[in-house]
């Protein structure tokens, strides 16, 4: 089984043919495009125009890359959202048009499934259900359980800002550019935690929601209590990795919160997966590492390439679900609305207690 | 947030709320508890930072858009968000809008935040057009 799978819900404008062996037989993501790239630097696609005026091309040249004809395909993918909505319509749309010129079925993919099950890709280290899975990025920080194709429960979200932002915005107090992650990382390395006393925001308390507004702000205190003048090195270096501290606190925290809940439900927890971007952050990793090790469940992290947004997750999860449920029953009708906001577990209770102090 | 709610009242179709303010001034907080207040004490307002915009429905089929144009480097950009379409349609709430540039219309009401004495305390600023004033009168502001 061959599927396309087309994501455009934020700043990438990605396509990706996968197999059901998740041999991942072409990827083509714009924001690493070095031809035909008149801008240099990463471009947010911030605009559905841009998306529009690369899409099928790079459709195009994914498929001629794959070697793989229109005719060999089981079914076109596309994320269905949740994101920026121009962005989105252009991926659907353009999938739709290849569905209906090419008469396959059409699957409207949510982005947060695509990430849930992008741990399952790899043949070789395909980790089987249920299992638990840490979300962050610059978009999303949640904290999901998942059961199976089209099966996920929600047990914590970001109330406010995710982590990545978090990580962005600090960067950007700090005059470290952007992006913001591996700038931060990196200043943090030489840096010293115990130096500011940042906040553990939600640390300790019942559940497994996230806050990082507070600890953003925090930074920014900190950073105003130096003395006037450029930031020494030394100073940003320690903010940093106090701030990579406090957040490593806080999602061991929330996570140790998360996997007690789980394995009440289930007998066991077949790994701890991250995500996302923020899931490239070492430091990170090797916090959330420790916490897997004392709780004797396997952390795994998808290869950096299908942590970041990226295609070939979506044509993955569309894969999964025509595996589950049969062609027939995964195919959306080409009234597929697409959908700005598309919770992934619709039967969530709503995060939103924070309001409660504001 | 008493100020968000309370401007959330007087709010209707057509307006522009541009929330101005540093990181960390509480430009998100005020907007959730304005959405809130309109949307139901229960809704989720994740940050826009990464998403642009947020779109959440109030009754009769009018909208409200919560910008976040931190990302945008350029006015134009701001364009390709159906933007004019949103201040058209419902109530527009908008962070960072200096990065809106021209594009921002005339007739808006400013919130500019900015930080207080202490750590916790905020100072809020409100400028308005004179379509807003009668409006401010009505809530005692």
């Amino acid at each position: 089984m061959i599927v396309l799978g087309i994501e455009t819900s934020c700043d990438e404008t990605a396509a990706a043919v996968v197999t059901d062996t998740g041999e991942i037989l072409a990827e083509t993501v714009l924001s690493q495009l070095d031809e035909h790239r008149p801008y240099g630097g990463v471009v947010p696609e911030v605009a559905a125009r841009a998306h529009l005026e690369h899409i099928d091309r790079l459709v195009g040249e994914t498929m001629s890359k794959a070697g793989t004809g229109f005719d060999q395909l089981e079914a076109v993918a596309a994320t269905g959202g949740p994101g920026l909505i121009g962005g989105v319509i252009v991926g659907v749309m353009t999938a739709k048009a290849i569905a209906v010129a090419q008469k396959l079925p059409f699957i409207a993919i949510n982005h947060l499934e695509g990430h849930a099950l992008s741990a399952r890709l790899e043949a070789t280290n395909r980790v089987e259900f249920p299992y638990l899975l840490l979300l962050v990025s610059g978009g999303h920080c949640q904290l999901l359980s998942v059961e199976g194709p089209g099966h996920y429960k929600r047990l914590g979200t970001t109330i406010d800002d995710a982590l990545g932002e978090a990580f962005d915005k600090t960067a950007k107090m700090l005059g470290l550019g952007y992006p913001g992650g591996p700038a931060v990382e990196a200043a943090a390395k030489h840096g010293e935690a115990s130096r500011f006393a940042l906040p553990r925001p939600m640390k300790g308390r019942p559940g497994c929601d996230f806050s990082f507004s507070g600890l953003k702000t925090a930074v920014r205190h900190a950073a105003m209590a130096l003395p006037e003048g450029p930031f020494e090195e030394r100073d940003i270096a320690d903010l940093c990795a106090g701030f990579q501290a406090a957040a490593g606190d806080v999602l061991a925290d929330r996570t140790a919160h998360a996997i007690d809940r789980f394995l009440q439900e289930h007998d066991k927890c077949n790994a701890l997966v991250i995500a996302g971007g923020v899931a490239a952050n070492q430091s990170i990793r090797q916090r959330l590492q420790k916490l897997a090790d004392k709780q004797a469940i396997p952390l795994v992290a998808p290869p950096a390439s299908l942590c970041t947004d990226n295609a070939a997750m979506i044509a993955w999860a569309a894969i999964e679900r025509i595996t589950a449920s049969g062609p027939g029953a995964a195919e959306d009708g080409l009234d597929f609305r697409p959908r700005p906001r598309w919770p992934l577990d619709p039967d969530a209770p709503s995060a939103a207690f924070a309001g409660a102090k504001a | 947030m008493a100020l968000a709610g309370a401007l959330s009242r007087i709010a209707r179709a057509g307006d522009v709320i541009a929330l101005k303010g540093d990181l960390g001034t509480g430009k998100t907080v005020f907007a959730r508890a304005f959405i809130r207040a309109l949307c139901g004490a229960e809704t989720e307002v994740p940050s826009p930072t990464f998403t642009l915009v947020q779109i959440y429905d109030l009754d009769d089929e009018e909208t409200l858009h919560h910008f976040d144009l931190y990302r945008l480097e350029d006015p134009e950009e701001a364009l390709e968000l159906d933007i004019d379409d949103a201040f058209a349609d419902g109530i527009s709430l908008i962070e960072w809008p200096e990065r809106l540039g021209s594009y921002l219309p005339r007739q808006h009401l400013e919130i500019a935040l900015s930080y207080g004495g202490s750590q916790k305390q905020r100072s809020c600023l409100i400028s308005a057009t004179a379509e807003w004033d009668q409006r401010l009168a009505e809530v005692s502001l």
